[in-house]
């Protein structure tokens, strides 16, 4: 199918075809002095002129000089509070004569359109597929969620400081995974359609085809993305480094820094950490078992019969980066990091895995 | 006689708030009092059924020679001591008193100061008597109180996570202020218990339900310093409702002798 082009002026009627066929839309919104994923309503929802500013932990909402819709990079959130939901409740168990009635919670019946999603979030998404339902076991929560969800790729066209996709090869240019992909310009979007439905949705939209100047047009304006790219993980031989590296005295070093507050792990839209838990109420007649999200940096998270494993933030940031980045390749078959960059800014203490593996290849002192 | 576990609820130093909790779990308040018997509650009646008890919640710090007393009689009359909020697990905010001089207060504050016996510090239950049980917070949560109450009913461990604030504003989908806005905020070292309610508010966390485990503070302050907050700002943040805990009290130390060294 060839490059589409919609007039920025349509973008409401994908929307409205969407919402049509039972879509709840969920996409990039200005709220909290950040562009956060919400539940949108129309493109007036859209953060249109405003865009984001990254550093290592720090994020700035900013006013853009022109009208884009989608002229911000990645923010706080990412799309898997949709597919692995912070809490979730598992089975609801209550006392009776008999003894305990099980309820499984009911089939989740929302089906979510995600509009603006990234090319290092589509391979975001992708990691957690081969998580939660590639494995000997599938998540029904998650694949509920994810069997019904449309995908609104959007390619980018400017990148954070933070950003480092193009080390990852995840990056900046969609290339599979989404049903629609676009490429913003400043009058209208080049639309792509990356599966049947996505051909489906086209075919009922006022589109037309785009010219050689407006494919041009779109490759630069995606162009500006890879230059703007100045962040680089170097990955040659990372699992063999970190894993062959675990007295290496930069873990000490980055301890001593590390807060183990856990934000890394919660921004990340790979981490799939979660804890079960039973809550009852006061006579114990009625009990629900929850999943929360849960991480490695809680000091909690390890404690087995007899103690806690991680007992120190050496442990437990190694343990993160490691997993991440080197064993997470032997569990499944690739890198655990997609270079979004959300861990360098959401740091409460603006730490950079990149330059800790960095600091990595340096033979200790 | 009753066999359901005798419970009772004592107050040192503090402001109610937390024994106000108890009264304040509306929904599950007829259940608690089918659960247990409520021996000693003065705050909900004057009904005192002598010791000894199952159950002690005590709320407030020990400020008094009068206080180090009784938590010792208190201790000796219950079975099972459970330390609620800040004053009582931490000394509470009237800790401030202990990085000043008490004398002088009461000279500023009584016209007879020599009627008035009292320590010179403000301190923990847990630095006078063995606590079981300490539930943070300032004030405690409901939630973890029913919590706390419905384990020792079933005899089981109550479950009270011990992780930080920011694990909660996460979970919630709060935008991390401290990030975003550059306001200083202590949720990245203080322990969960209060549902991340400050942040959610546009406000940095205060630290009420006091450290986490392990919580690393000093490089929490160090990176403020870097981003340009002095000490000036950050010892009254440290020294606040928890600010005598070990962890909180090192760092503001530290702080505040530099303050002191540019002064
Ligand atoms: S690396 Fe940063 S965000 Fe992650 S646990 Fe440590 S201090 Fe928190
Ligand atoms: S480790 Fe950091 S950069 Fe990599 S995917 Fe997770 S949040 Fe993004």
């Amino acid at each position: 199918m060839p490059d589409l082009l919609l007039q920025k002026g349509d973008l409401q009627l994908l929307f409205d075809r969407l919402s049509g066929d039972g879509f709840r839309l969920v996409g990039p919104t200005v709220s909290q002095e950040a562009i956060v994923y919400d539940e949108i309503a129309s493109v007036g929802d859209l953060p249109r002129g405003w865009t984001d500013v990254q550093a290592p932990g720090s994020y700035r909402l900013e006013p853009r000089s022109d009208e884009a819709f989608f002229g911000y990079v990645v923010g706080p959130h990412s799309w898997k509070k949709y597919l692995f939901p912070p809490l979730a409740t598992l089975l609801t168990a209550d006392r009776t004569d008999s003894g305990w009635a099980m309820h499984a919670p009911p089939e989740p019946t929302e089906k979510y359109a995600f509009i603006g999603v990234r090319a290092c979030e589509l391979a975001a998404i992708k990691v957690q597929d081969r998580v939660f339902l590639e494995g000997a076991y599938v998540d029904p929560i998650y694949k509920a969620r994810r069997d019904r969800c449309f995908i609104v790729a959007v390619n980018c066209t400017q990148a954070a400081a933070t950003c480092f996709c193009t080390s990852m090869n995840t990056g900046p240019r969609c290339q599979a995974g989404f049903d629609l992909a676009l490429t913003e310009l400043s009058a209208a979007f080049i639309v792509e359609a990356g599966s049947d439905s996505g051909r489906q949705v086209c075919g009922q939209l006022p589109l037309r085809e785009a010219t050689p100047a407006e494919r041009a047009a779109a490759e630069a304006a995606r162009a500006q993305a890879v230059a703007g790219i100045s962040k680089r993980l170097e990955t040659e031989g990372i699992r063999d480094l970190l894993l062959t590296n675990l007295e290496h005295p930069r873990w000490a070093d980055v301890a001593a820094r590390c807060l183990s507050c856990a934000n890394c792990t919660m921004v990340c839209p790979t981490c799939f950490c979660s804890s079960v838990g039973e809550v009852t109420d006061l006579k114990g007649d009625h009990v629900e078992r929850q999943r929360q999200w849960d991480s490695c940096f809680n000091v909690d998270f390890s404690r087995m019969n007899g103690g806690v494993v991680r007992n120190d933030v050496r442990s437990r940031y190694r343990q993160w980066l490691t997993h991440k980045l080197a064993s997470w390749i032997d569990q499944f078959g690739q890198s655990g990091c997609v270079g979004c960059g959300r861990c360098i800014t959401w740091c409460p203490v603006a730490i950079d895995l990149t330059e800790e593996v960095a600091a990595l290849r340096e033979p200790g002192p | 006689m009753s066999t359901k576990p005798k419970l009772a609820v004592f107050k040192f130093a503090s402001c109610d708030g937390c024994q106000l909790t108890l009264l304040d779990a509306e929904d599950e308040l007829l259940d608690i009092a089918g659960a247990l018997d409520i021996a000693c509650f003065l705050e909900a009646s004057s009904r005192v059924v002598p010791g000894p008890y199952d159950v002690a919640l005590v709320e407030g710090s020990i400020t008094t020679p009068h206080d180090a007393e009784r938590i010792r009689e208190v201790r000796r009359q219950s079975k099972y001591l459970v330390a609620i909020g800040a004053c009582a697990t931490a000394g509470g905010i009237q800790a401030l008193r202990n990085w000043a001089d008490s004398q002088e207060f009461l000279a500023a504050v009584y016209a007879r100061p020599d009627y008035i016996e009292t320590l010179a510090t403000s301190t923990a239950l847990a630095d006078h008597v063995t606590v079981d049980f300490e539930l943070r917070g300032c004030p405690i949560n409901r939630g973890q109180l029913v919590e706390v109450i419905a384990a020792l009913v079933a005899g089981r461990r109550p479950r009270t996570p011990n992780h930080g604030v920011c694990l909660d504003c996460k979970r919630r989908g709060t935008v991390c202020i401290s990030v975003a806005r550059g306001v200083p905020c202590l949720g990245p070292v203080t322990q969960s218990g209060c549902g991340a309610i400050c942040p959610a508010y546009d406000r940095g966390c205060y630290g009420c339900h006091g450290p986490a485990p392990q919580a690393n503070v000093a490089s929490l302050a160090e990176h403020w310093v870097r981003s340009g907050a002095g000490p000036a700002q950050l010892v009254p943040l440290l020294r606040n409702f928890n600010g005598f805990t070990p962890e909180f009290r090192r760092v503001s130390d530290e702080l505040a002798a530099r303050l002191a060294a540019t002064e």
